[in-house]
């Protein structure tokens, strides 16, 4: 009975200690503070560096202060103006919302057959589907430059959402799998007994249960789309087809001695700035959704 | 409760129909590209006409002008091995530490973890710019307050210098990535049950013994699980490598060697035979991956 008591002795001494479960962290708080606020620090000082430089033209940029002494738009207005960053942006607005879309439509309705179905080869087709999110870009790179080719539609958006595709598709199954089978079995049962239609319970009844879990595939996928590169760098030649990574990774200037760090630094902010916030408002679906697919998948 | 024959083989007829739109997509842009890649590789086909190749069997692979003769190919993998096992390395440790940080509950939570994920939602393309930027040997912000520390003597050519580019791409991967690692540590985290860490207290666990005794064998398997996305992932970098040092030989991995042959070069055939490597590699490496944690992909699969 002594380990009872020491257990009581030691509850009543720690009474006005933190609540069961708090307290995981192995270091004291001192190492917590410092060591959150370290992170906190290195995970923007960049963004907020090259906002900063985004504000600050000729000699100034050369200076590495946080403020720029006389702040001016003229980047942002030269990102515009100098280039199609405008028609840019706009490409990958529809390239991101139309994979987006067919990803999610598409996985939808797998993801009631692989989720709420028994049937034969299930289980390989679910593997082969997760070893398709291993595959390297280049794999399928020559492969693809064929395909798109051959659909005349090189140098063209329609190049990019096709070839994306290959990119968002296995995760937006998974995911979506994981959640559908979190569904409750009833509910099938019932609309069974109404005799619906599988197409009418999938985007009826189980699509707006599973609205969660769709925006933060959705979200995951549009990111993807959104930094996508390498196939946007080699199915597409001319400026005005550009998606913004490969306009950012390609802008130059005339000269093309220096490159102009003003000006790249502004369209950085540009794509970046909304992207931050979506993450920031959606935290709590991303990380929901990042787990999701990889320690429950 | 056995479900009656005709719904049930009804109810499997319509699976395939909902699968099938998916999986026909998933086949032509995936499966179907592979194949061809892999096709191409024992040819030798070239970009400005990919339909008229001829059959040459392994000669892109072990003929005299071959992959495996290449010296530039052999720096490519060294260079993607040695970045994969920095990179994966520091970020798992980084990422461990974060995320025990983000287990705690605190005031400091929420903007923790807002703080966190917006390095990996910046686009790989712009943090390299951004991190290129602020590397930059003149004007950079790096050198500058290394300088005025006394750390160096003179400004670095972080993305320039062979010595140190692959050093400086490793720490931009670790910048991007450690969060993502971060974020599944901490799922693997919130998995352990609370009632161990209460056992613990009371028995009074130093808390480093806790953790060391505790904590890391259950979250093990979801550790190893972020480590193998990740490497998995690193294997096949290009656009942080390929925008910050370009085509340098010093930092090329396989996949910027890749596109380098294929597009640059248009040699369709040998760039293919590259890729197929890389591609064996991968599936290799994922088959023995999925063999060590089949416990862990098993449960999921179910």
């Amino acid at each position: 009975m002594s380990a009872v008591n020491a257990a009581e002795g030691s509850a009543r001494t720690s009474q006005r200690r933190a609540a069961p479960g708090r307290r995981r962290f192995p270091c004291g708080p001192i190492v917590y503070w410092a060591a959150s606020l370290l992170f906190i620090f290195v995970s923007i000082f960049p963004l907020l560096y090259a906002l900063s430089t985004s504000f600050k033209q000729g000699s100034a940029l050369f200076s590495p202060t946080l403020w720029p002494e006389a702040p001016t738009f003229a980047n942002y207005s030269g990102v515009f103006t100098e280039q199609p960053f405008a028609q840019n942006l706009l490409n990958s607005l529809l390239v991101a919302g139309s994979v987006v879309t067919l990803s999610l439509v598409l996985s939808l309705m797998a993801a009631w057959a692989f989720g709420r179905v028994e049937f034969r080869g299930r289980g390989l087709l679910l593997m082969l589907i997760l070893s398709a999110s291993m595959l390297p870009q280049v794999a399928v790179l020559s492969g693809m430059f064929e395909l798109v080719r051959a659909l005349a539609m090189y140098d063209t958006l329609g190049a990019l959402v096709v070839a994306d595709l290959v990119l968002t598709l296995p995760f937006t199954v998974w995911v979506l799998v994981t959640f559908m089978r979190q569904l409750p079995k009833e509910l099938e049962e019932a609309a069974a007994m109404d005799g619906v239609g599988v197409l009418t319970l999938v985007f009826r009844v189980f699509m707006p249960l599973l609205w969660p879990a769709m925006v933060a595939t959705g979200l995951l996928a549009f990111i993807a789309a959104w930094n996508e590169f390498l196939f946007a760098l080699t199915f597409t030649l001319s400026t005005e087809a550009r998606t913004v990574p490969v306009a950012i990774a390609l802008i130059s200037t005339a000269s093309g001695f220096e490159l102009p760090w003003g000006k790249i630094m502004a369209a950085s902010v540009i794509v970046t700035l909304p992207l931050v916030a979506l993450v920031v408002v959606f935290q709590r679906r991303i990380v929901a959704g990042l787990s999701a697919g990889a320690v429950k998948g | 409760m056995r479900p009656r024959g005709g719904l049930a083989a009804q109810r499997v007829r319509h699976a395939w129909w909902m699968a099938a739109p998916m999986l026909v997509v998933l086949a032509a842009v995936g499966g179907w590209p592979l194949l061809r890649t892999i096709w191409f590789s024992v040819t030798d086909s070239d970009l400005s006409s990919l339909g008229d190749y001829a059959f040459i069997g392994l000669e892109n692979y072990v003929g005299e002008y071959g992959l495996l003769a290449s010296p530039d190919w052999w720096q490519a993998v060294g260079n993607t091995l040695l970045f994969t096992a920095l990179s994966v390395a520091l970020e798992t440790l980084l990422g461990l530490g974060v995320a025990l940080l983000l287990n705690q509950p605190s005031r400091l939570r929420t903007l923790l973890r807002a703080a966190l994920l917006v390095p990996w939602a910046i686009p790989t393309v712009v943090s390299a710019k951004m991190w290129s930027w602020m590397l930059h040997d003149q004007f950079g912000i790096v050198n500058h307050h290394l300088l005025a520390l006394g750390v160096i003597a003179v400004p670095l050519a972080w993305t320039a210098d062979p010595q140190l580019s692959l050093f400086s791409v490793v720490l931009v991967d670790v910048w991007k990535a450690t969060p993502y690692m971060a974020l599944l540590i901490l799922a693997a985290l919130q998995m352990v049950p609370v009632d161990c860490y209460e056992a613990a207290r009371v028995d009074g666990v130093p808390r480093w013994q806790v953790f060391r005794r505790i904590t890391l064998p259950l979250i093990m398997p979801g550790l190893l699980v972020a480590m193998i996305f990740r490497t998995l992932d690193a294997l096949r970098v290009f656009d942080l490598i390929y925008v910050m040092t370009s085509n340098s030989r010093d930092t090329q991995s396989m996949s910027v060697f890749v596109r380098e042959q294929l597009i640059d070069f248009g040699l369709v055939g040998y760039g293919s035979a590259a890729a197929t490597c890389l591609f064996f590699m991968i599936a290799l490496l994922s088959i023995v991956a999925m063999g060590l944690l089949g416990k862990t992909v098993e449960r999921a699969a179910r």
